[in-house]
């Protein structure tokens, strides 16, 4: 299969919507085709990479947070980051600065960037194509 | 005060949350005494559906190991004492059988809404 460059545009804040879980699950498959993709987290996806994100105990679950063992986009977003070099490709992770001082959610994870709208058209040029994942 | 929680939008966050968050406040406010009961309309009424599997979900080295269990929150509101009900037309127009949907979950017409809500001190659509 040919390597492809590819650019993702997310939107949705964590804990919201399907879309996002949908959008990880296209970017895990494309990172296990080895491809290169470069995703900018716009508005609330920024806080997809929040470093801050914590996990708890659910006592409706009846179970402790170990138990629990509740997932954080953060873990699944390094997780794909780290996944990307053993299939040969890479994730660049980009959040729109002014977003990301918005929301005051700075401390990303190792890896994810801070960039601009005009990081976003330098990733989409370079790319094969683009795919946004606009808020509804 | 008793209360119908109206579930109108489902699968938003499921995956994350590990459950649906109306279904999940729902269970909250129950165990703190709250006298609500619930109805599901729309793609909502796929969470009646018996038999749902969400398990599998990996991302690199990260796998899920809690999926969502809606049938399971469903059954225990229903243990608790909730009242729940499907929107029949709903039901209907997704293809789903009386016998699809967990034991406990009443059908309600869309003509008996009105009927339904006036037994209600408050409507909370979510």
């Amino acid at each position: 299969m040919t390597k492809k460059k590819l650019t993702l545009v997310m939107m949705d804040a964590p804990f919201e919507n399907a879309r996002t879980v949908t959008g990880l699950r296209l970017i895990d498959a494309a990172v296990r085709r080895g491809h290169d993709v470069t995703v900018f987290a716009y508005e609330g996806a920024v806080a997809l990479t929040f470093a801050r994100q914590a996990p708890h105990a659910n006592a409706v679950h009846g179970r402790d947070a170990a138990q629990e063992d509740h997932p954080l986009p953060k873990d699944w977003i390094a997780s794909l980051m780290e996944d990307a070099p053993r299939h040969g490709g890479r994730l660049e992770w980009i959040n729109c600065g002014l977003c990301v001082d918005e929301r005051g959610v700075g401390e990303a994870i190792p890896g994810a960037k801070r960039g601009s709208p005009a990081d976003l058209w330098k990733a989409a040029e370079a790319s094969d194509n683009t795919l946004v994942i606009g808020t509804r | 005060m008793k209360t119908l929680q109206i579930v109108t939008a489902a699968y938003r966050c499921n995956i994350e949350e590990q459950d649906d968050p109306v279904l999940w406040i729902s269970q909250a406010m129950k165990a703190g005494g709250a006298d609500l009961h619930l109805l599901l309309e729309g793609q909502a009424v796929d969470y009646a559906a018996k038999g749902q599997e969400a398990s599998g979900l990996s991302f690199g080295g990260k796998k899920q190991t809690q999926p969502p269990r809606i049938e399971d929150d469903l059954k225990r509101l229903v243990a608790t004492g909730a009242q729940v009900f499907a929107l029949d037309e709903d039901v209907a127009a997704r293809g789903l059988e009386r016998a699809d949907l967990i034991e406990g979950i009443k059908g309600v017409s869309r003509a008996d809404l009105a009927r339904l809500f006036a037994g209600y001190n408050q409507i909370w659509r979510w």
